[in-house]
């Protein structure tokens, strides 16, 4: 690739926000046809790079120089650099729910005929552009009806309809499964061969070392290098040593277990959809965690992990149809989310965002929002109590702000999970259903939650960890149990996981039940 | 951050919706001023100043309830209707089983609580949107109101019209002051001072360092001078007038409103629904519960204000609320709560609602008509709200900055996109 022309060059880029260099003196080269990663921690200016890039930030509101196919372009706007045939996918995907593949593919690009949708040719070439993405669906099937792997799919088949040349994709395998995961990477290097230049942006270093044929490191808001993946022969642990700027010696603090008795136990739990009431969320699932064990729930996007979860957390998921709950050896009765926090669960939930937090909230309001009582007398909140629990969290935890008093939405994704973690720590819980606890979060944000984890099992609670990372919950978990359509496939202890075994027990229902 | 935000923080909080506060405050001290010196000093006079509080009481008394509403995400556009209900049900039972006043108060409030049931069981357990039970209710009170009365007027007997006409009475020596409204005043003031105290000390428990002795002090004496010249002149009207009854039950609601709203679990609840509800729910929040009680406190609220309408203006209509709802929804939304739900404060809405108020008096002072009334409220709705739009999408408000800009070379760019960077760490803070 070191000899293919240049397709984009971004010189001495430098952002300034008032009070904060976002960028400086940034530097980018992405070759024709190459797939060219972005790496770097929460922060380091990797989206606000992508924003100069695509005309959010437009020109003139920084600094430097984009050189694209040769000539220096000054975007005004995203439409500007679409025109030139550079596409961004954003994390978020930007598609309406109740249109059809079709509509969403050329949505504000309809193909026309004397002002009127040429409907023919848009379906015909909607049919081109998905077989294109390996998308098999019908191009009438509204968005809502699929899973978001194919939404995905239809972004970048959006992005084909816009011809594109330089097709950024930010985080795009963030919320999709190993299988959807493993397609779309695939359909990259597709898309390599077909001499189409993309930029990734991940935190899933193994799929950057994976795919990219170079990887640009940003750390701070500077260029730390650039390598060349086959030539420097280049591994996770190299691309995080580049990130942070020091040699990670395991990505999971040292930790040993200790743990004790079943405490809490579920019993042939079985739950129906909420609204398809033929179909099974749950189905006679059991399980028990020990004190002091961390506990994984291993299992494909949509096997039912977090319904059942929930479920369990207080009927806050579906509808419940049998079951036992038993913990400290009597049978408990919870049918509301209150019940659940009363009897010492807590369930943090897996997107922070639209269901964790109220993003209006400072971060002394979230984190007593779960236990008021705490700091209440007769229904009376104490100011100053509250006060002082929020900021014993927020040195405990090391949450990035200088007061309980900020805003959560001012803090990055780790330090707003950490906020969620500490408003589930004051409930004084014994056990804590984490989803997806590190979903979006930094490498070193990472390792403290772990860490943080690893303190909530030692004071004697249990944990169960839901992940879609094989590695995290290998790494984290003492026990790990795979799911498979609502029902548990697997009980595997620390010492025979593996990502092989775990995958197996994952895609199907007739591996034994107890291995 | 420049002195100057320093400043506005520790005299007025350092959040968007104190600072939006601020900012409708200082708003309405210049529209008081306008007019005082459009009106050659009518405005503030004492019986300008009475008639008022008794005149927009009930649309304040409306706000609260509103505001509550608002925040859980809601809306109530039935509140004139159930005003008009309850005002013609206790007008009514006066006069046929001549039902002692107070027992009649009783009774409304009573029979709101019902309506609220009524209306809140439809949006709590149900889940009809708001907008929906209530403009239904809009239409089913109305009509109840004119089966009830026969679309009649019906009067009400004296001791009744106190809650809507009544003044504190004349006690103790002879001051050529009202005595009873000069020691509220007074109470008002020590409550003012005593509160201040107990923020410092809570600041101080907190371990954060209190605001300089001058900015406290500061704190204080403007609301101080504030309530020293309204009480002089509320005590120094005609004799026979004083601080009117409606004022007073305003002034403890809104007291102990605020106090639910700020200090107690149940207020949180309904901002934390109104926030995120599906957060809030699983945090623990009894979601409907907390939906039921917000609609059911309006239609008890509305009812209140229905009776003293009908006391004040001596006899329930057919005609009475008409557009009540809409005022007292201006009065929440130029106070500063957000249209998605979860921000807002009572104080906020009641100083919204005192902006409607005043222009609406100082219009009609200048004799402008009623026409050319609603064209400029109608603008200082849409104003004040795309104000505060514009603000939010530029980053924080600041007035006293946006005042001092042009006093200032140092800084070349404002306040306003410092944020900005801040709250565009907070929207992608997963792909940074």
């Amino acid at each position: 690739m070191r000899d293919a022309p240049v397709l984009l060059e971004m010189r001495a880029i430098t952002k300034e926000f008032p009070g904060v260099k976002a960028l400086s003196d940034v530097n980018l080269v992405v070759r024709q046809g190459e797939i060219h990663a972005i790496a770097g921690e929460n922060g380091a200016g990797k989206s606000t790079l992508m924003k100069v890039l695509s005309g959010v930030h437009p020109y003139g509101s920084y600094t430097g120089q984009i050189l694209y196919e040769g000539t220096e372009s000054r975007f005004a706007d995203i439409r500007a650099s679409e025109h030139a045939g550079i596409v961004i996918i954003h994390q978020e995907l930007a598609l309406v729910p109740g249109l059809s593949i079709t509509e969403n593919i050329f949505l504000g690009n309809e193909p026309r005929r004397g002002g009127v949708i040429d409907w023919k040719t848009a379906n015909r070439r909607a049919l081109e552009l998905m077989a294109l993405v390996g998308l098999e669906e019908d191009p009438d099937t509204l968005i809502k009806d699929i899973g978001v792997g194919k939404q995905q799919l239809v972004e970048i088949a959006k992005a084909f309809a816009k011809n594109v040349k330089l097709l950024i994709l930010d985080e795009p395998t963030a919320a999709l499964n190993e299988t959807d995961s493993r397609h779309l990477l695939d359909l990259l290097r597709d898309f390599r061969q077909r001499g189409i230049t993309s930029i990734i942006i991940s935190h899933k270093l193994n799929e950057i070392a994976e795919i990219a044929d170079a990887i640009t490191i940003l750390r701070d808001g500077h260029t730390i290098e650039t390598l060349d993946v086959k030539a420097d022969g280049v591994d996770e642990d190299r691309i995080v040593r580049g990130m942070v700027g020091r040699e990670l010696h395991s990505r999971f603090p040292d930790h040993t277990p200790d743990i004790g008795e079943v405490f809490f136990e579920v019993r042939d739990w079985t739950v129906r959809h909420p609204v398809a009431s033929d179909r099974l969320v749950a189905k006679n699932a059991s399980f028990t965690v020990r004190r002091g064990e961390i506990v994984g729930f291993a299992g494909l996007m949509g096997a039912g992990r977090t319904e059942l979860a929930m479920s369990v957390f207080g009927r806050s998921y579906g509808v419940y149809v049998s079951g036992q709950i038993i913990k400290d050896g009597r049978e408990i009765v919870i049918k509301s989310v209150s019940d659940a926090i009363e009897h010492g669960l807590a369930y943090v939930s897996e997107d922070r965002k639209s269901i964790g937090l109220n993003l209006l909230d400072d971060i002394k309001t979230s984190v007593v929002a779960a236990k008021l009582s705490k700091i209440t007398k007769r229904g009376v909140i104490d100011h100053v109590r509250e006060h002082q629990a929020a900021e014993s969290y927020r040195s405990s935890l090391r949450v990035k702000a200088p007061t309980v008093d900020e805003p959560v939405t001012t803090l990055s994704g780790g330090n707003q999970q950490k906020v969620v973690l500490a408003k589930w720590m004051f409930t004084d819980p014994d056990l804590l259903i984490l989803d997806e606890p590190t979903r979006g979060i930094d490498v070193g944000a990472k390792y403290e939650i772990y860490g943080i984890i690893q303190r909530l099992a030692d004071q004697g609670k249990g944990v169960i960890v839901i992940s879609s990372e094989l590695p995290e919950l290998i790494g984290l978990c003492d026990r790990i149990y795979t799911v498979f359509e609502g029902t548990i496939t697997g009980d595997i202890p620390r010492r025979d996981a593996d990502p092989e075994l775990l995958l197996k027990q994952m895609t199907s229902v007739k591996k034994a039940q107890r291995s | 951050m420049s002195r100057v935000k320093e400043l506005q923080k520790s005299l007025f909080g350092g959040n968007t919706s104190n600072a939006r506060q601020f900012g409708m405050i200082f708003t309405l001290v210049a529209i008081v001023l306008l007019f005082e010196i459009l009106t050659g000093g009518l405005t503030l006079n004492p019986g300008n100043l009475i008639s008022l509080v008794s005149q927009y009481s009930y649309i304040l008394l409306l706000a609260i309830g509103m505001l509550m509403v608002i925040v859980a995400g809601h809306i109530d556009l039935s509140v004139g209707s159930v005003a008009a209900f309850v005002g013609i049900v206790v007008a009514q039972v006066m006069q046929d089983y001549a039902v002692p006043w107070f027992l009649a108060v009783l009774i409304g409030l009573a029979v709101g609580a019902v309506i609220g049931a009524w209306q809140g069981f439809w949006v709590a357990y149900v889940g009809v949107p708001a907008f929906i039970v209530t403009l239904a209710g809009m239409m089913l009170f109305r009509g109840g109101n004119q089966f009830i009365g026969n679309a009649n007027t019906i009067p009400v007997p004296e001791g009744f019209r106190v809650i809507g006409s009544g003044f504190l009475p004349e006690v103790g020596p002879d001051t050529g002051y009202n005595n009873l409204t000069l020691l509220l005043g007074l109470v008002v003031c020590v409550a003012v001072v005593v509160r201040e105290w107990r923020g410092r000390r809570t600041r101080r428990e907190m371990g954060a360092d209190a605001a300089p002795m001058w900015i406290s002090v500061i704190r204080v004496a403007v609301p101080l001078a504030v309530i020293v010249f309204a009480t002089l002149q509320f005590a120094g009207g005609r004799v026979g007038t004083s601080f009117p009854v409606s004022g007073i039950i305003l002034g403890v609601l809104v007291v102990i409103y605020s106090f639910i709203t700020r200090n107690t679990a149940g207020g949180r609840h309904i901002y934390a629904v109104g926030g995120n509800a599906r957060a809030a729910e699983l945090s623990g929040v009894k979601l409907k519960r907390v939906n039921f009680m917000v609609m059911m406190n309006m239609s008890v609220l509305a009812a209140l204000a229905g009776m003293i309408f009908v006391a004040r203006s001596a006899a329930s209509g057919p005609q009475d609320g008409i557009g009540w709802e809409l005022d007292a929804i201006a009065a929440v939304f130029i106070g500063g709560a957000a249209v998605s739900g979860g921000l807002g404060t009572i104080s906020g809405s009641i100083v919204g609602g005192l902006v409607m108020a005043v222009l609406n008096n100082g219009l009609q002072l200048l004799g402008v008509g009623s026409d050319r009334v609603q064209i400029i409220k109608g603008l200082v709705l849409l104003l004040a709200v795309a104000f505060d739009v514009y603000n939010k999408k530029q980053g924080r408000f600041s007035v006293i900055d946006s005042l001092m800009r042009p006093f200032r070379r140092d800084t070349p760019t404002g306040p306003a996109s410092s944020s900005e960077a801040g709250q565009e760490r907070g929207k992608s803070p997963v792909a940074g």
